[in-house]
Order: C-alpha cells, then sequence, then structure tokens
C-alpha cells in the first residue's frame, strides 16, 4: 500500500442536504460520507427519506440545499463528470429478456459511452467476476432470479465505477444468492489499492435490518434525518446487557407478568419467545426476580438469559426515545 | 389437542415439467400463528393458491378448515381473510369508506361490524382519513382491517410487514397475536427471514420442496450444526481469509464490520484465536453470537 493511500478517501460526501416535496420536507439536513473501500447502509422504513437520498446522490433529483459531492465532482454543478463515477444498482434494474448476457452488458457499455476497444475485454472480466462467463451467450430471460441480479450489477459495473450505489439489493432473493452476491460486492470493496483497481465505495439503502447487518457503518434514517450513525457494533453497544430472551409458557402470561418490572423497558412477542428489554444492564438478582414474578404467576419458564442486541432492537429504542 | 385447520398431505403441482410443488405435508391447527418461509420462486404462492382452491393440484390434497380446499374452495373462501403485501386501497376514499367498500364486496355490510373492526385494528382515530394520507404502517393496518371485516377463521397475510418501521412492524405483530389468542388461524408467507422469527412454527420451502416445519428455536437446534461465533479482528478481510479451512470451522464469512463463524459444536473459541494470530490478524474480541433463520436456511439449502 502506498502512502497516499493509506489516507482515506471520502468518495460520496453529503453536506446538509434538505429537499421537499410540495411544501414536505422529505430530506431536512441529511450529512453523511462514504470511503473508499466502505459499504454504508441507508437504513430506514419506507418513506424515511431513503430513496430520495439516493437520487439526490445520483443527480435524478436536485437538493434544495447543502452539497453533493461524488468523487469530489459537485452532483449539481458537474454533473456529467459526477455521473460518470456511480454505477447504480436500483431495486428494479431493467434487462432486456431477449438479449444475451453479454449484450446486456455490451448495451449498457455502449449508452455509457464507453469505447468499443474497451468494452470487450471489460465485459469479459465482469462476466467473470460476477461468475456469469459461461453464460455469457444465453438469453437474460432465461436466467434465474439471483442471475439475473448478478448480471444487474456486472451491468452497473461496467465503466468502472468508483462509486456503487446499490437500492435493496438482495430483497427477495434465495439467502444461498444473497451470500454470493454479498461476497462479490465486499470483494469490490476489498480490492488492493492498485491504480487501476481501486476500493469501490458502496451506499446502500434497505429497510430491512438483516442486509444493514451487513454493513461496515450505519445511518439509520426515520423522518428525513439520520437519527444515529455508526459501525452496527457500536450501535448494538447502546443496548449491551440489556435485551433478555425468555421462553416459557403461556407467553401471553409471562409478558403480562414481566410488564409489571419497574425495570423492564419493552416486551416484544416473538413467535416461541419474549425479549425483555430493559432499562440498564441486566444481573443475575433481577433476573433471578422476573424468574420469582413469573412463577407466582403461575408461569413456566423454560429459558431466560441475556442476548446481544439486535440492530432492529437499536432501532426502536432510539424511535422511542425521538418521541419522548 | 388443538383442532386441525389446514391438513396438506403429498401436494403437488406441476407446471409442465416444472415442479413448482414437490409433494408437501404439514397440519396447522387453530389458533397457531405459522410461517412459510423461502425465497422468490419457491413455491409458497402456488401452495397458497392451491389451500385457497384457485389452483388445482397436480397430486395430493389438501383440507381447509374441514373442507376440500378445492371442490368446496367457495367455503373456504368465505371464511378466509388474505392480506397481500400489494394490497389494493382506494386512495381518495378514507380509511373507513375503503372498510365499508370492501365489506360490502364480503356481502357484510353491517355498520357494527365495521366499527367493530376499526376498533380492533386502532384504526379510530384516522377513521376520516384518506388512504393516501396514511403512512406505510396505517395502511397495512387498514389493509389487516378489510381482510378481518368478513370475520375470518383463517387469515393469509403475504410479506405483511416488508417496508415498515420496526415500531410499526411489532405493534402489527401484538394486533396478529391477539388474533390468534382469540382462535384465528394465521399463515404468513414470506421471504423475510426476520418475518419468520415473529411466527409459532416455520415451514421452510426451497426449490418446491417443504425441508422442515418447526418452532423458530427447534429449527436452530436441530439444523445448526454447532456453535455462532462473532468475531472483531483488523483486518477483517485477512481475518476471513485466516479462518477459511480451519479444523472445526464449518462456515466463516463477513458480516459488516465483524466475521460471523459456525463451528462444530465444542470448538474452543481459543482456536479461532489462535487461526488469526498465526495470520497476523489482531483479534479485538470473540463472542458467541444468537443463531438465525438465515443459517438454518443456509445449512438446509447447502
Amino acid at each position: 500500500m502506498t502512502n497516499e493511500r493509506s489516507y482515506p478517501e471520502t468518495l460520496i460526501a453529503v453536506e446538509d442536504v434538505h429537499r421537499s416535496f410540495g411544501g414536505t420536507l422529505a430530506v431536512r439536513g441529511v450529512s453523511l460520507g462514504v470511503r473508499s473501500g466502505e459499504i454504508y447502509g441507508l437504513v430506514g422504513p419506507d418513506g424515511a427519506g431513503k430513496t430520495t437520498v439516493m437520487r439526490l446522490v445520483v443527480g435524478a433529483l436536485r437538493a434544495e440545499s447543502g452539497r453533493i459531492l461524488v468523487c469530489g465532482f459537485d452532483v449539481s454543478g458537474e454533473p456529467e463528470q459526477a455521473r460518470s463515477c456511480i454505477g447504480y444498482l436500483s431495486q428494479r434494474f431493467s434487462l432486456y429478456e431477449d438479449l444475451t448476457v453479454l449484450e446486456n452488458i455490451r448495451f449498457f457499455a455502449e449508452v455509457r459511452g464507453l469505447p468499443a476497444a474497451d468494452w470487450v475485454s471489460r465485459c469479459t472480466q465482469i462476466l467473470e467476476f460476477v461468475g456469469l462467463l459461461e453464460f455469457a451467450d444465453r438469453r437474460a430471460g432465461q436466467l434465474s432470479g439471483g442471475m439475473k441480479q448478478k448480471l444487474g450489477l456486472a451491468s452497473a459495473l461496467v465503466t468502472r465505477p468508483r462509486v456503487l450505489l446499490l437500492d435493496e439489493p438482495t430483497t427477495g432473493v434465495d439467502p444461498v444468492t444473497r451470500q454470493n452476491f454479498w461476497q462479490l460486492v465486499i470483494r469490490l470493496t476489498s480490492l488492493p489499492a492498485t491504480e487501476s483497481e481501486r476500493p469501490v465505495a458502496v451506499l446502500l439503502s434497505t429497510p430491512y435490518m438483516d442486509e444493514a447487518a451487513r454493513c461496515g457503518r450505519v445511518g439509520f434514517i426515520r423522518d428525513g434525518r439520520i437519527i444515529a450513525e455508526g459501525a452496527p457494533s457500536v450501535l448494538r453497544e447502546r443496548l449491551q446487557g440489556r435485551i433478555l430472551e425468555l421462553r416459557g409458557a403461556p407467553l401471553h402470561l409471562l409478558r403480562q407478568a414481566v410488564r409489571q418490572d419497574a425495570d423492564v423497558d419493552d416486551v416484544q412477542a416473538f413467535g416461541d419467545r419474549l425479549h425483555v428489554r430493559l432499562r440498564s444492564q441486566s444481573s443475575a438478582a433481577q433476573i433471578d426476580r422476573l424468574a420469582a414474578m413469573i412463577r407466582s404467576a403461575g408461569g413456566k419458564i423454560d429459558a431466560i438469559r441475556p442476548i446481544p442486541a439486535a440492530l432492529e432492537d437499536v432501532f426502536i429504542d432510539l424511535s422511542a426515545g425521538e418521541h419522548a | 389437542m388443538r383442532e386441525v385447520v389446514i391438513h396438506v398431505e403429498g401436494l403437488t403441482r406441476r407446471f409442465g415439467d416444472f415442479v413448482a410443488v414437490d409433494h408437501v405435508t404439514f397440519d396447522v391447527h387453530a389458533g397457531e400463528v405459522v410461517g412459510y418461509l423461502g425465497p422468490n420462486g419457491s413455491g409458497k404462492t402456488t401452495t397458497l393458491r392451491m389451500l385457497l382452491g384457485l389452483l388445482q393440484p397436480s397430486e395430493g390434497n389438501a383440507r381447509v378448515l374441514g373442507y376440500d380446499a378445492f371442490r368446496q374452495s367457495e367455503q373456504v373462501r368465505e371464511r378466509s381473510g388474505y392480506m397481500s403485501q400489494k394490497f389494493a386501497l382506494y386512495d381518495d376514499l378514507t380509511a373507513i369508506e375503503n372498510l365499508e367498500f370492501y365489506a360490502g364486496v364480503y356481502g357484510k355490510s353491517a355498520k357494527a361490524r365495521v366499527t367493530e373492526t376499526v376498533a380492533l385494528v386502532g384504526l379510530r382515530e384516522l377513521e376520516s382519513v384518506l388512504a393516501r394520507s396514511l403512512s406505510a404502517g396505517w395502511r397495512q393496518r387498514l389493509a389487516l382491517a378489510i381482510a378481518l371485516v368478513h370475520q375470518p377463521q383463517l387469515l393469509f397475510l403475504d410479506e405483511p410487514t416488508s417496508g415498515v418501521d420496526p415500531t410499526a412492524r411489532r405493534a402489527f405483530w401484538d394486533l396478529i397475536y391477539g388474533l390468534a389468542a382469540d382462535g384465528v388461524t394465521v399463515v404468513v408467507t414470506t421471504h423475510y427471514m426476520d418475518e419468520a422469527e415473529y411466527c409459532e412454527r416455520v415451514g421452510v420451502m426451497r426449490e418446491g420442496q417443504l425441508l422442515a416445519f418447526d418452532t423458530p428455536l427447534n429449527l436452530k437446534l436441530r439444523h445448526i450444526p454447532g456453535d455462532v461465533w462473532e468475531v472483531f479482528a483488523e483486518p477483517l478481510h485477512e481475518g476471513l481469509a485466516a479462518l477459511q479451512g480451519v479444523e472445526g470451522i464449518l462456515r466463516v464469512g463477513l458480516a459488516g464490520d465483524h466475521l460471523r463463524a459456525i463451528t462444530r459444536r465444542g470448538t474452543k473459541k481459543e482456536r479461532l484465536r489462535r487461526a488469526l494470530l498465526l495470520e497476523n490478524v489482531d483479534v479485538k474480541t470473540i463472542a458467541a453470537g444468537e443463531p438465525s433463520l438465515e443459517d438454518v436456511f443456509l445449512t438446509l439449502a447447502g
């Protein structure tokens, strides 16, 4: 690694951006930065402002205030240069079902203005990277869902973008395919920093916590604002030792019983268990006390133990704080 | 034992050479909340359509609420509610007008039932709001109300909480548990692993086959062949390489800011630490992790 590369380079810089639609503020002061080699997840429910931020970054929408730089280019001042750095895989990417895999990629290469001399070798290289080279002559319509998704990624990569935008990239796909897809994205962000292949910066948007958990850094977005940001493990630390898993029967009785306890902040039912969120770190004495409460209420306990907090717990805890 | 509400035996559906549903057998009991989990194209919807009598099986049979799903599909549908992920609401009608409209479609226009349903899903204060002005979470509750207005004994939910705020999602599931406690049987089809966690029992579908059907806990106990570890190490990619192929490690992958490893049961975390140190990877922490339904799926599919 050379000296200049040892400094992280911010490839996507969003600075205090606002955008409204018909008087409603959809994005209200969002700032974020994504460095080369980083996967940043913009995580929030539908309507939180994720898609608007993505569309502002690709330059499909204009910010009303604030500034967005992609690879150092101002998205509104130098849109051509900024856009040439971006590969975008939207949730509903379009493929030409009647064209072969290779023809599809070639189409995207030509649209993006790649000279023919460049794209032949480039297409082959990318198809090999995503594992579709042996299917180069198959019609896109004949591909499985997972292969289509890889072709979508290949099309987004054909211009050698330094910035990759992914919109809910693995929604609805087989977990096996999903793992393979993530391995590809991770490889893109971990390639050695040579002149020809620098690690890409990835900005991903998703409402799904399991997709979020795979990002190196996460920004929770709610009502057009980022309410928390950090590595998943750092965000989860907020609730370290504060989530108990409780199994037993009958669950509704267990739930009523533990709710009475002053230290219990929230109780969530799952199919075969409860998750109890405490106001502070759990202690053995406290667990014993809860167990005693349940027994005296006539409930049966199969297991009660502290478990690591999930990102979803963190999001809910943060949202509760927002409303308080 | 609770009464059997759905009894499916050897249910199979072929489309030409393609076997969409391949000899599927399971029972669902009254008041259960059951998940039917699988990726798109795994046969979930085809199964559902056969249960509702919309599609004839190639083989096997299904009894739903005591009726033959295909020959007595009218009776089944009268007693079943269905909420799709892509539910259609009339945006220009208010919440209650939507509900009244659908109640009319079901032939149950009784005002009292509409009012009762509005209260049940907690929509009373928003009943005069136009559907288009409702948030995703409230739209979803309205869709649930529509599926419930004819008082079904069996409720089918197709990816009911995808894309909804986690807080709204939890509230939604509380409603569902309330319905189940009153005896309504709930079947949730989904491809989201975390949505399946809300179900009492989960059927795992892949390529037309039902690979397992059990509680989330039992699925994890029976199908994950070892222990889960969360490994925090620097640099992460070198750490990944260092752990791959180490004796006792069944699977290792990157999970955002850490590595997630599944080891053969009884493997000590010292072994992971040593393998990392050997490759000069700096180990921050190695902590026990929680198995997920995704781990189960990967093992079953593997």
